[in-house]
């Protein structure tokens, strides 16, 4: 579903990703995990087209998207969830909603906003209590899903994460997952960008370990948790120091 | 009634910056002269075709000149810094204040009065005034009520706001956010023409009218606190009042300097304006 080779971007003179590549397959949770400032953001960025690729290919769906501006790339099914939530604070939280099928009034599939709305409803019944709420009133978990539900507004084939659990009770985030879970039920694929490697490798099919802008390691979920040089570095255990206890 | 007719076409002025400041967080000082540009053009058109139309013509004319320089002058820019953007939108604004020189010269026009003529009056609870500051208040007081509506009620308004408050989150959900900007531009361009338009037959237009109304504008603005159409009007009548009480104190050729104490002292005491929160304003670029 989505391929990229060779991707390299950065902001100004700084070159944050270098020769990345990297593939989804249609069905899948992939999980990007790294440090702080490693490069997991700008990459999602990077595909979402908010920062231009300055080399290399992206490929959604078999077209090149490396060019496109962000507005054009969400119509042609890749969403993305930013780091942070950023929603309208301004605005109601159903406004904020219905800004997500903006693609799919486009498309003038008006008429199935509707039932879409009643889906989401069913999985954030919050978002729906607080429909006339304005989105800066909202908890942060709230906001997270008010994020992830305006993102799937617009149908995405491919929904990229950065950061769902960021700042979020360890309760909030736990639904956030199974939030995550279901939606792969449902037929989406996705693209989640985590810091809390385990929890992130617990639900994914696959993983990529990012550092300093370079892919280092990528494999299956339960290779990766198993894997020592992943444990210590984003899992907080040493094996080697375990044994010698 | 001065002070109100004054004070509306003052909001009027204030509201055109906000709407541009409200998607794109600069202040287009080039504001006033799509409000003499709307007038001028009526004047100009209505020789050729009868009132509404002129009036409807002018708008156009205005709005495209509003996307005109938008898509000339901001468009390409990639995050100008707020300087920046204040020189460029003076320039346009001295370009726009010459050509109409050029094209109209020196000359003080007027539109006639929309219903009866300048000596024609009604009373209204004991005050006597022309039918023309009815217009003024009232197109005005509709115009704000479409805004409001638009920017509430419409796909298209709702996507101006989610540019407004945070641009790529709002690209992210498909907004064309540069589309956006020109249409802001657009839309105050209209809203400055119009409100020239019913003031003109009491106001007089000339090339350069739109400068004072940019500073009046302006501090009814700041003074309602930017961003805030609801109290860009009270903001303007506050002025508007003010301004004509204070010929009864100071000489009139002061009444200009109130405007101009009064933005200072905004300025100085709170910046965020009388209505604005200081939370808000803490977290706006300037």
């Amino acid at each position: 579903m989505l391929r990229i080779k060779n991707v390299e971007s950065g902001y100004g003179r700084l070159k944050v990703l270098k020769k990345v590549t990297m593939h989804i397959r249609a069905g899948e949770i992939v999980t990007i995990i790294g440090a702080n400032g490693a490069g997991k953001t700008s990459l999602l960025k990077t595909i979402s087209g908010l920062l231009r690729a300055r080399s290399g290919e992206i490929l959604f769906d078999m077209q090149d998207i490396g060019k496109l501006p962000p507005e054009k790339i969400v119509f042609l099914g890749c969403s993305l969830v930013p780091e942070g939530r950023q929603v309208f604070a301004p605005m109601t939280v159903r406004e904020n909603i219905l800004l997500g099928a903006y693609p799919q009034y486009r498309k003038r599939r008006g008429e199935a906003v509707r039932d879409d709305l009643e889906r989401l409803y069913a999985i954030f019944p919050r978002l729906k209590e607080r429909e006339r709420q304005l989105a800066g009133t909202l908890s942060g978990g709230e906001q997270q899903m008010l994020a992830i539900a305006r993102a799937l507004m617009a149908r995405p084939k491919l929904i990229m994460m950065d950061e769902p659990s960021m700042g979020l009770a360890p309760l909030v985030m736990k639904d956030i997952f199974s939030i995550i879970t279901r939606l792969r039920k449902q037929g989406n694929t996705v693209l989640l960008v985590e810091q809390n490697a385990k929890a992130a490798l617990g639900i994914a099919d696959r993983g990529y370990v990012i550092e300093t802008g370079r892919i280092i390691m990528e494999g299956t979920a339960e290779d990766l948790l198993s894997n020592r040089e992943v444990q210590r570095a984003y899992l907080g255990r040493d094996l080697d120091a375990e044994g010698k206890m | 009634m001065a002070g109100i007719t004054y004070g509306t076409i003052y909001a009027i002025v204030a509201i055109g910056f906000n709407i541009i400041y409200n998607t794109t967080g600069i202040i287009n000082f080039a504001q006033g002269e799509f409000v003499m540009l709307g007038g001028m053009s009526a004047v100009t058109f209505h020789q050729f075709m009868p009132l509404p139309l002129a009036i409807l013509c002018a708008v156009i004319v205005t709005l495209l000149i509003g996307a005109i320089i938008e898509i000339v002058f901001i468009r390409w820019l990639h995050k100008p810094s707020v300087l920046r953007m204040i020189i460029i939108t003076i320039g346009i604004s001295i370009l726009i204040r010459e050509s109409a020189l050029h094209v109209w010269g020196e000359s003080v026009r007027a539109l006639p009065y929309f219903t009866g003529t300048s000596v024609t009056s009604i009373n209204l609870g004991g005050v006597y005034v022309t039918p023309q500051v009815l217009w003024v208040v009232g197109v005005s007081a509709v115009a704000v009520a479409v805004l409001t509506a638009f920017f509430n009620y419409t796909l298209l308004g709702r996507q101006m706001r989610a540019c407004s408050a945070n641009r790529d989150a709002a690209r992210l959900c498909g907004v064309n956010a540069g589309n956006m900007v020109t249409l802001s531009f657009m839309l105050s361009a209209a809203i400055g023409a119009i409100g020239g338009c019913v003031v003109c037959p009491i106001t007089y237009v000339q090339y350069d009218s739109g400068t004072p109304l940019a500073i009046k504008g302006f501090t009814v603005a700041i003074l309602g606190g930017l961003g805030n159409s609801t109290a860009a009007v009270g903001a303007g009548m506050i002025l508007g009042i003010l301004e004509s009480f204070s010929i009864w104190v100071l000489p009139t050729a002061y009444k200009e300097a109130i405007s101009i104490s009064i933005l200072l002292l905004i300025l100085f005491v709170r910046p965020s304006g009388i209505f604005g929160s200081s939370e808000a304003s803490r977290l706006k670029e300037f």
